[in-house]
């Protein structure tokens, strides 16, 4: 008797703590929201709300003044590849516009060159007994331990050397050099079942083959896993970026915004519209894709 | 015995042939990793030990780098700064997120789904995004800081949060907690999730309570994602650069410089690559030690 009282006293103790705790997480989402709140609303708030002693909570109208002056503020050419005398793509952009299809471009190529180099690696490290394999795996997890900026001093020497220093490439090489996903999509290719390679050896086919046509679409999950995972760090990775690019037509957007803070840096109203035009796409990337995302995250941890 | 024969006379010719495919597997993926991680780490050693700068050879200086190191006034600030921003994050980085994950394990999985969202958001959204609507709140003038500590009574007069060597510290931690328990939260809340159930059924048959269920049962059997974060967090902090770079440069008086900023420093404004070279070096030994100190601890729990 006396015990049953104890539990349904210890359960109602349970749900206050509960409820009262829910009530905590959901006012802290709240303020968790509000910094991307206050980027998008300031960015189309007109001059007077963003300085006045008041904060506007809400926009009474909403403007693309803010926009309009970030796109106004420099221009740059929508390529400008030159081959001999021929410019191509030299019809001039906002630079805004510019460092975002920079961005862009940088982000792809290192999901891509990511995503294969890390599904082949993964593969065989998961997969094959070979020589070497061992030490190449510690190679690998203590790279990932190693704070990554710190390389950055001989990388851009590096670049510098290899005339890659102010290119796209420069940015987009050591991130696919990091070992992050081959160890995501070692994880995955573990699940593989051995048998299944027997069984294409046994067929015939050859060791591509196998690869292409076996192992990757089992391990697709991964791929795409290590895709999201690679492109929300690529456009993230502003401390590379910031070292790596120099002339204005070719930084990325999150650089160029932060260059721009360096000239008008109490200008709220631009740089909110820049930091929107910086964060609002790679947001919507990240809520389409967020599934596979957090499955990278805990995928690459199992083992940390 | 048939088995026995068949494992020990082709191992040779198969291991070679392994080992040839393995590699050229491995080929496009080494190319890039030795390349762009192996050797600037090696170079990062290599040239702590010279006097290097733009546009003329390097000359050799030995241990000259460490030693001025160990007698620049700025590095020990630094250093004491960066161990201030570890020690109080990781640890409310640790616990918040093990809090936040834990309530919200227990909703309907599509809520689970949407808080985790909500948390990874500064993450996401980019510190050079996050740091600018965050130095307008802080404003003298303009912040909303500012304004509600006035208006609540809490503050008597706006106070200059970023330039104030009081506060200008506490108010990147402050960022840098938004933008790091978004990992944590999703780690925490998959590892809740694939705790054995059977346990804590059986745990809560022999009358043990929820919160002595959760120290007794569950937190154990998630030592392995706890030693991960607490390691993750940890590296993360002795690299906060981009809030220092975009909000302080290391002022007001040093009092928010960090390592990573004043290696950077060094090397990208004043180009002394050789001394920010040996801090890198120093910033990685320290993190190898502390990260070791938390497996050994991890390991003996």
């Amino acid at each position: 008797m006396s015990n049953k009282q104890k539990t349904e006293n210890e359960n109602s103790k349970d749900k206050i703590y509960y409820v009262l705790s829910f009530i905590a997480v959901l006012i802290i989402a709240i303020l968790f929201t509000f910094p991307l709140y206050w980027i998008i609303t300031g960015a189309f708030k007109t001059g007077k709300e963003i300085n006045a002693a008041a904060p506007v909570w809400f926009p009474t109208e909403w403007v693309v003044d803010n926009f309009s002056r970030l796109m106004g503020k420099r221009t740059a050419p929508i390529l400008g590849w030159e081959l001999g005398n021929i410019t191509i793509g030299a019809a001039t952009i906002p630079g805004a516009l510019r460092w975002l299809l920079n961005t862009v471009f940088m982000c792809v190529a290192s999901m891509l060159l990511t995503c294969i180099t890390s599904a082949m690696a993964g593969y065989v490290l998961a997969k094959k007994r070979f020589f070497g394999r061992a030490t190449l795996f510690t190679l690998v997890v203590c790279a990932m331990a190693l704070p990554k900026q710190v390389i950055l001093i001989p990388l851009l020497r590096e670049m510098n050397a290899l005339h890659l220093a102010d290119t796209a490439w420069a940015v987009i090489f050591p991130v696919v050099g990091w070992p992050f996903g081959v160890f995501l999509l070692k994880q995955f290719a573990e699940g593989i079942p051995t048998e299944m390679m027997e069984a294409c050896r046994i067929d015939g086919a050859n060791e591509w083959r196998t690869f292409t046509d076996v192992i990757f679409p089992m391990i697709k999950p991964g791929v795409g896993a290590c895709a999201i995972f690679t492109f929300i760090s690529a456009w993230n990775d502003y401390f590379m970026q910031l070292i790596m690019l120099t002339s204005s037509e070719k930084l990325s957007i999150a650089v160029g915004i932060a260059t721009m803070q360096g000239e008008s840096s109490t200008d709220y109203g631009l740089l909110m519209a820049g930091a929107a035009l910086a964060s609002v796409p790679i947001i919507i990337v990240f809520l389409i894709f967020q599934k596979y995302f957090t499955k990278g995250i805990t995928m690459g941890a199992v083992k940390g | 015995m048939n088995t026995k024969s068949i494992s020990t006379s082709r191992p040779r010719k198969l291991v070679i042939h392994e080992t040839v495919t393995s590699y050229l597997f491995l080929l496009p993926f080494l190319l890039f990793f030795v390349l762009f991680v192996i050797y600037p780490m090696f170079m990062c050693v290599f040239t702590s030990f010279f006097d290097a700068t733009m546009g003329r050879e390097d000359i050799f200086i030995g241990f000259e780098n460490y030693k001025r190191l160990f007698a620049d006034k700025v590095f020990w600030i630094a250093l004491k700064n960066t161990m201030i921003i570890v020690l109080v994050s990781v640890p409310v980085t640790c616990a918040f997120s093990l809090w936040v994950a834990s309530v919200i394990s227990k909703m309907p999985v599509a809520a689970t789904s949407v808080f985790r969202c909500i948390f990874y958001l500064p993450v996401v959204t980019g510190s050079v995004a996050v740091t600018m609507v965050w130095k307008w709140m802080y404003n003298n003038y303009y912040g909303i800081f500012n304004y509600l500590g006035t208006n609540m009574g809490i503050l008597d007069k706006n106070i200059n949060w970023l330039g104030d060597p009081k506060y200008a510290l506490g108010c990147i931690i402050l960022i840098l907690l938004t933008t790091s328990v978004g990992q944590p939260i999703v780690l925490y809340v998959s590892a809740l999730d694939n705790v054995d159930k059977s346990l804590v059924e059986a745990a809560a048959v022999d009358g043990a309570t929820s919160f002595q269920a959760f120290w007794k049962v569950k937190w154990p059997q998630m030592m392995p994602t706890t030693l991960y974060i607490l390691i993750i967090t940890m590296i993360n902090s002795f690299q906060c650069f981009a809030l220092i770079q975009l909000l302080t440069q290391g002022g007001p008086s040093n009092s928010t410089m960090t390592i990573m900023f004043y290696i950077y420093y060094n090397a990208f404004k004043l180009f002394d690559y050789g001394y920010g070279n040996a801090m890198g070096v120093i910033l990685a030994i320290i993190i190898a030690i502390l990260s070791a100190i938390q497996f050994k601890v991890a390991a003996e729990k």
